[in-house]
């Protein structure tokens, strides 16, 4: 794609054609029963908001969702193709995966694609061996369990707030507040984070899907 | 070492070493042939019983006016259509190869294609390019499961929305459908909405011009 020709004509597809979405906050954080996911819903291209209430957690199987941050097209291409694996395994196996199943075969992508992908991405669900896990699946296609994980450009914004503040075994209520917060201070600070937050409680019994319009509010002068 | 007994074996997949080439020939000077842009503006909303497309009808090469009135709304299924923007070439091409494997995927299956499979086809096609098929669409349409309407980006990324816009007068539509788009709005009232959201990309961007095109899809019956 070609630069800008001609000042007078502003070839508009320069930016169509950007790859998309970049900046992004999302967070999973493991509590008594389970995890709960979260992210803001801006999709940007450059300085435009191309979708300000799109949907970061996806569905992978019943019990296993992932948060995407990083160019849109990768991780949406990278969650479809882990999805079908994950689910012809749930058939062969005749019960539902382990998340560290699903979290290798994001790692086992995203680490033979990383020179060509640009994705973060979380992977975070339920399963009866391990109860509520959650896997980083940073850019080179690393894999490692963490209790409690941030990605995406917000996230730098709230390291020191999520050290200080996230307990082991945190009630549902607790933990939901937690998330919130983390997001809205990460959304406030970056300036390609923002909108709503969603949110995603995955327990034994499912997925509950929340969204909050109303962002908690910090200092603000 | 490769020889005629024992050849190399080439790697799988596609091979995008001429795509790197060209940029680096760019970069030292060499000019780019100028392919046939739709410098467009695409709208889609769903209102009331369907989905309703608009498109205006200017293709350009660089700043001259190629085609006064060029149909941008292609047909994909009966009950599907999709506005494309970007390469004019890559758009038509795109759409004519999903429709024909609709076509197909219709008499294997003996039902009414979902425009869910549509996006996830024209995705994966995107995708696998790379984004050097210049194809910005919107997809529209009704199954049994209502209208729905999706963009979709040359890169491969799609979102579905109640209201989309594209092309380079995006930005002027956009801010006609954020001022008056409404949940279940009437069919007339609904094109009406499309009509101001293109006249506003024509009026606002050079790329875009001349008429405007609507194409209404229902449960049922399609009007273009």
């Amino acid at each position: 794609m070609s630069p800008v020709e001609n000042a007078l004509v502003y070839d508009g597809m320069d930016w169509t054609n950007a790859a998309h979405s970049t900046g992004t906050s999302i967070m999973a954080a493991e509590f008594n029963g389970g995890v709960i996911i979260g992210a803001d819903s801006r999709t940007t291209t450059g300085a435009y908001i191309a979708n300000r209430v799109s949907d970061k957690l996806t569905k992978i199987t019943d019990h296993i969702y992932c948060c995407r941050a990083g160019s849109a097209a990768d991780t949406q291409a990278i969650a479809d193709i882990v999805s079908y694996h994950l689910n012809f395994h749930g058939m062969e196996l005749g019960e539902a995966p382990l998340v560290e199943v699903g979290a290798s075969i994001f790692k086992e992508l995203c680490y033979n694609y990383r020179d060509s992908l640009m994705a973060g991405i979380l992977v975070a669900g339920w399963d009866k061996l391990k109860g509520g896990q959650i896997y980083s699946v940073p850019i080179g296609g690393m894999c490692v369990r963490q209790p409690v994980s941030i990605g995406g450009s917000g996230s730098s914004y709230v390291y020191g707030y999520v050290d200080a503040n996230y307990k082991p075994d945190m009630s549902k209520d607790e933990c939901i507040q937690f998330v919130t917060n983390t997001l809205a201070l990460a959304m406030s600070r970056d300036g390609s984070s923002g909108g709503v937050i969603r949110l995603g409680i995955i327990t034994e019994d499912g997925v509950e899907r929340r969204v909050v319009t109303e962002l908690p509010k910090f200092y603000e002068d | 070492m490769s020889s005629v007994l024992c050849p190399e074996i080439p790697a799988s997949g596609f091979s995008f070493e001429n795509c790197r080439r060209n940029t680096l020939l760019e970069t030292k000077g060499f000019a780019v042939p100028k392919a046939t842009k739709t410098g467009t503006t695409i709208v889609g909303i769903t209102y009331k019983d369907g989905v309703i497309l608009g498109a205006d009808t200017r293709a350009t090469e660089d700043t001259t006016v190629a085609d006064k009135n060029c149909e941008k709304i292609h047909y994909l299924a009966p009950n599907m259509y999709c506005c494309g923007a970007g390469t004019a070439a890559d758009t038509e091409m795109t759409t004519q190869m999903i429709s024909s494997q609709l076509e197909l995927h219709k008499l294997y299956t003996n039902r009414v294609c979902r425009v869910a499979t549509a996006n996830q086809m024209l995705k994966q096609y995107l995708f696998r390019y790379q984004g050097y098929i210049g194809a910005a669409l919107i997809l529209g349409g009704v199954d049994v499961d209502g209208p729905h309407l999706y963009q979709i980006y040359p890169h491969g990324s799609s979102d579905q929305l109640p209201y989309v816009t594209m092309g380079s007068g995006s930005l002027a539509a956009m801010a006609v459908f954020e001022a008056g788009w409404k949940r279940d709005l009437e069919e007339e009232d609904g094109i009406k909405l499309v009509r101001d959201a293109i006249a506003a990309g024509v009026f606002n961007d050079l790329g875009s011009g001349s008429n405007i095109d609507v194409c209404i899809i229902r449960k049922g019956s399609t009007d273009l």
